[in-house]
Order: structure tokens, then C-alpha cells, then sequence
């Protein structure tokens, strides 16, 4: 009954942030004047940003949960099988050789599904795949994209490097609602197909041995899980680049408030992470107005602190 | 009697490497049954291959008549568990959900734990006399409660067969004395049949009925412990001379080592 209140406290705090998020922006409007007719555009324009805040934190938030979990590993996180070069570099060569931009987001997850297939295929060994195998695949392909990226801006200069630091520090501003439609539904499935194993990835925390003694089947359900973080990962670097930081911190932090129970954890998250991003998001396009600084940036100047302070007072705790 | 798990003519290993060649063996209802050998002779490869975390190359193992490698995963984990040396400590669980996740063999995916798997959870945290530390984080625990939670763990999967390897590795002879004396105890009133990897010989033969000596993958002998433990026995395997004479209180063997430097 405990996990009750705590998703209600969190969810309260999600609409408070819901509401601050509509209310403040470029021009603060009243909430009951953003219901008027002259003012739609914006409340469109910013409801379809707290969606994407919400979708993304969450989506990002559940996948590095599930990846800790099954490597055992608090420093994985959703971009650990090289998707974000991968979609970088997808993204830097469409703009050289000049496709549409209407494109860019088809790019964009086509690498980052390009680099997953490597990295897993590379970490393979005997149908097993081995966890120190696949964070040094996923360190190697990365390497490998990113300095691939920097050789074709250093060719092509201003326009790649434009578009690399859009897809490497990410944003919420949502160019085309449809998009945001389509991949909301692999996210919200990858996050439930997630919860799903929430008990397996519990046992899985313990070593694969341990689980395989209490009866799970440990490579599949690994095979399962790297395969749904990296469709949530790659569909969400179409909408928004690469944030970093929210797949790493937020779980850490609410690991530290909730335990490491995943069918706690996974839903309270979940909640947590889109608050997280909620207000980010608002500071992003707030805090120097009309300039928007590039969220990454903001998850990564907020996170840090504020993750510290937990880690000491956690420490102190126990 | 029947035997509660008959192992026949297995060989597995790692990679192309047998480490486990050719062993036949019976696990009796009942049976407190312990593995030694030196380093490298294939106890933990063997219990591995018992339990299915690894694959077999050549033979058959049969769980009261029935091939394990036929059974559901988590049927056979109803029937079978496995107690490791320790517990990873890199996620603080409490020592409930620990002793809770036990319960996963028996539980559907997403299915939360009932009320009666609750109850099963605190009669074993109260057998392996662990109640108090239930709310307690794992990494805040001694290694001699953190045996004790892995067997509270294994117990709460309600197996008929536990096997452990090396329960006592981390213990100080206080610690190991208590967790054999809770074996032997589960194994006596609870009819828990045991088979467990030990390193020290003097353990061994104080509370085992049988004993297992393995060497090169191999059984080299197997019986009670009067019949394995002697001195050429030893000396064959572990290349080292010692004494075996009765220990005075249990009438068991009691092996003294002798150093190989007298002066």
C-alpha cells in the first residue's frame, strides 16, 4: 500500500509540473486564459511538448533501469549499444549528401537501428551474449561513429555541425505532431513489455546464475530486453536527439528513494523521470528566452547536483 | 529406496574442455550428502551441470524418473534449489524481497506474491533465525546473515533437494558450525534432502551420511565417510600426508594435517 502513495505523491507532483509547464514559457499566460481562442496555438504548441517530455523521460528513464538490471552495471544506460552515433551519424550524413528534412527523423532511427544490430552481433558468442562483450561493442561502435561524424563536419563544415549539436544535445520541440503519435506507441509498449519482466529483471539483479536458479530464463529474456530498450531508444531519438543523463540519473536517484525493487522502481520512475523532464523542458526554453538552450544541457547541470546530494544523503542514511 | 535424483555417465564442461567426465551417482531421499575434492576437480561444474546453468555434453540426469532437461525451468526450480557461497550486495534489497524472490518458481509473470507466499517467507526467515534482519538492506548485513538469507531464499522455493556450494567459505568455525548445525536440522525435521560442496574435511565428515570424493572430474570414491576418508584416499588426491584418527565425540573421522616443514 506504501507504493499507492507513493505513486499518488509523484503524480500530484506530475500535474503540478503539468500545469507549470502550460502556465510559463516565452509570455506566462494564465491557465484560464490559455483556453482562449487567440492563445490555442500555444497551448498546442506546449501541450505536444510535455507529452514529448513525458514520453521521453519515461521511455528513457525504463530503459536504463532494465539494462542496470540485466548487466548488473550502474553506469549502462539507454545510448549504451551505440544508438546515439548511430543516429548522429545517420543524421550528419543525410544533411551532406542533402536529403529532405521532412527525412531526417527516418535517418536518425535507421542508424541507431543500424548500430544496435552491430554492436548485439558483435557481442554474440555462441548464441550468449556476454555483458562485458557488449558494453565494449557499444563503447567500440560509438567511438567508431563519433569520430566518423567529426571527419564529415570537419568536411563539410557549418550545416553538419549544426545538425550534429541538435542531435547530440537533443530538444523537445516537436516538429511534426504525427511523428510524436507514431512513436509514442513502440515507447508506451516498450515501457509495459518492460514492466512485464519486472520480477525477472528483480532475480536477474542478483546474476544470471542466481536467476537461472530461481527458474528464469535468463538469455532470452536479456535477448528481449536489449532488443526493446534499443527500439524505445532509437524511436525517441527521431523526436528528440540524444539526452543524456535522464536514463542514468533518475533511476539512480529513485533506486536510492524506493529501493531496488523493479516492480516499485519501473512505475514510480517512470512518473518521476517525466516530472524531471517536464521542468528541464521549462528551464530549457525559460531560462534565457527566446534563446533555447539545448535540453541535454539542462538535464546534465541539474541532474548532476541534485544526484550527488542524494548519493551523500543516502550514504548517510544507511 | 528410490533415488530422488540419478545422475548417469555425465560429461559437460566449458567451451570444448570436458571438467566433468563420466559421473554416475544417486541422490537418496533423505540424503545429507557432501562433495570434496581438490581445486579443480570439478564440484562446482558439477553442480552446475545438476542444476542447468550449464548444458550437458554426454549423459542423463533424472529427477525422480523424470530427464531435467525436459522439465519446465521453473518446475524443476519447485523441486531443486541452489544455495550460492554469497549474495551480490551491487542492489541493496531488503532481506525480505530477497527471501520473497524465492517465491518467483511458483509465482506467474507480474503475478504479485500472495498472502500465503508471504507467510512462506517469514517461516523461513524465522527457521534460518533471520526474522529481526527482515527489513534490513542487504549490504548492511555480516556475511555470516548473508548465508543465512541465501538459504532463507533457496528454503522459500519449498524445494525437496538444496544443494549449496561452499555455504561456510566467508564463515569464521563459529558461523560455519551454526549454518551445518541449520542444515542438519532442515535436513533431519524437514526431510530436505542436501547435497552441498564443503573444502574442509572435518566438516564433511561430522555431518554428512555420505561422501562424494572427485578427482579429475571423476569419482574416486563414494560412501560413508569412514569408508572415503581415509589417509591413502587422501593422500591420492589432495597429494598430501595427513593423520585420520576417530574424533572422540562423533566417532567420525577426523583428519590432521601434517606439515610438511617439521623443524
Amino acid at each position: 500500500m506504501r507504493l499507492k502513495i507513493k505513486l499518488i505523491i509523484l503524480f500530484s507532483l506530475l500535474c503540478a509540473a503539468m500545469v507549470i509547464g502550460l502556465i510559463k514559457g516565452a509570455v506566462d499566460i494564465p491557465l484560464a486564459n490559455l483556453l482562449l481562442k487567440d492563445s490555442q496555438a500555444i497551448l498546442n504548441l506546449r501541450l505536444l511538448r510535455i507529452i514529448a517530455a513525458i514520453l521521453v523521460g519515461s521511455g528513457l528513464a525504463v530503459s536504463g533501469i532494465a539494462l542496470q538490471a540485466i548487466l548488473r552495471n550502474p553506469l549502462a544506460e539507454p545510448y549504451l549499444l551505440g544508438t546515439s552515433s548511430g543516429a548522429g551519424l545517420a543524421a550528419v550524413i543525410a544533411v551532406v549528401i542533402g536529403v529532405s528534412r521532412v527525412y531526417m527523423p527516418l535517418a536518425a532511427f535507421l542508424g541507431a537501428v543500424l548500430s544496435i544490430i552491430v554492436v548485439y552481433n558483435l557481442a554474440r558468442e555462441r548464441g550468449v551474449i556476454a555483458d562485458k562483450s557488449l558494453i565494449l561493442s557499444g563503447v567500440i561502435i560509438s567511438v567508431v561513429f563519433s569520430s566518423l561524424i567529426v571527419f564529415l563536419v570537419s568536411l563539410f563544415g557549418n550545416e553538419a555541425m549544426h545538425e550534429m549539436n541538435w542531435w547530440l544535445w537533443g530538444s523537445l520541440q516537436v516538429y511534426d505532431y504525427k511523428l510524436l503519435l507514431l512513436v509514442t506507441f513502440p515507447v508506451i509498449l516498450g515501457i509495459c513489455v518492460i514492466y512485464l519482466f519486472a520480477q525477472d529483471l528483480n532475480a536477474i539483479s542478483l546474476g544470471e546464475e542466481k536467476a537461472m536458479h530461481l527458474g528464469i530464463d535468463t538469455q532470452s529474456i536479456k535477448k528481449i530486453i536489449i532488443l526493446i530498450t534499443a527500439l524505445i531508444s532509437a524511436s525517441l531519438i527521431c523526436i528528440c536527439g540524444i539526452i543524456g543523463f535522464v536514463g542514468l540519473i533518475v533511476p539512480h536517484m529513485m533506486r536510492l528513494l524506493v529501493g531496488p525493487n523493479h516492480k516499485v522502481l519501473i512505475p514510480t520512475t517512470c512518473l518521476a523521470a517525466a516530472v524531471f523532464m517536464i521542468l528541464c523542458d521549462l528551464l530549457s526554453r525559460t531560462l534565457f528566452s527566446p534563446i533555447e538552450i539545448p535540453i541535454g544541457v539542462i538535464t546534465a547541470i541539474i541532474g548532476a547536483p541534485v544526484f550527488i546530494i542524494l548519493l551523500k544523503k543516502g550514504k548517510r542514511i544507511s | 529406496m528410490k533415488a530422488l535424483l540419478k545422475v548417469e555417465n555425465l560429461y559437460g564442461g566449458y567451451y570444448k574442455e570436458d571438467v566433468v567426465r563420466g559421473v554416475s551417482l544417486n541422490v537418496n531421499p533423505g540424503d545429507f550428502l557432501v562433495a570434496i575434492g581438490p581445486n579443480g576437480s570439478g564440484k562446482t561444474t558439477l553442480l552446475r551441470l545438476l542444476t542447468r546453468v550449464l548444458p550437458l555434453r554426454k549423459g542423463e540426469i533424472f529427477y525422480k524418473d523424470r530427464n531435467i532437461g525436459q522439465m519446465n525451468l521453473k518446475e524443476f526450480c519447485r523441486c531443486v534449489a541452489f544455495a550460492s557461497q554469497d549474495i551480490p550486495a551491487g542492489f541493496s534489497f531488503t532481506v525480505m524481497e530477497l527471501v520473497l524472490m524465492g517465491r518467483i518458481p511458483h509465482l506467474k509473470r507480474l503475478q504479485y506474491e500472495t498472502r500465503r507466499d508471504i507467510e512462506i517467507a517469514y517461516e523461513k526467515l524465522a527457521l534460518t533465525d533471520i526474522l529481526a534482519l527482515k527489513d534490513k538492506r542487504i549490504d548492511e548485513l555480516s556475511a555470516g546473515e548473508r548465508q543465512r538469507v541465501v538459504i532463507a531464499q533457496a528454503l522459500a522455493q519449498e524445494p525437496e533437494l538444496l544443494f549449496l556450494d561452499e555455504p561456510t567459505a566467508h564463515l569464521d568455525i563459529g558461523h560455519q558450525v551454526q549454518i551445518l548445525d541449520l542444515l542438519k536440522k532442515l535436513n533431519r525435521e524437514n526431510n530436505l534432502t542436501i547435497v552441498m560442496i564443503l573444502h574442509d574435511l572435518n566438516l564433511a565428515s561430522a555431518y554428512s551420511n555420505r561422501i562424494v570424493l572427485l578427482d579429475q572430474g571423476m569419482i574416486l570414491k563414494e560412501g560413508r565417510p569412514e569408508e572415503v576418508l581415509t589417509y591413502q584416499n587422501i593422500e591420492k588426491v589432495y597429494k598430501t600426508i595427513v593423520l585420520v584418527n576417530d574424533n572422540p565425540v562423533t566417532g567420525k573421522p577426523n583428519i590432521v594435517l601434517v606439515p610438511g616443514d617439521k623443524s
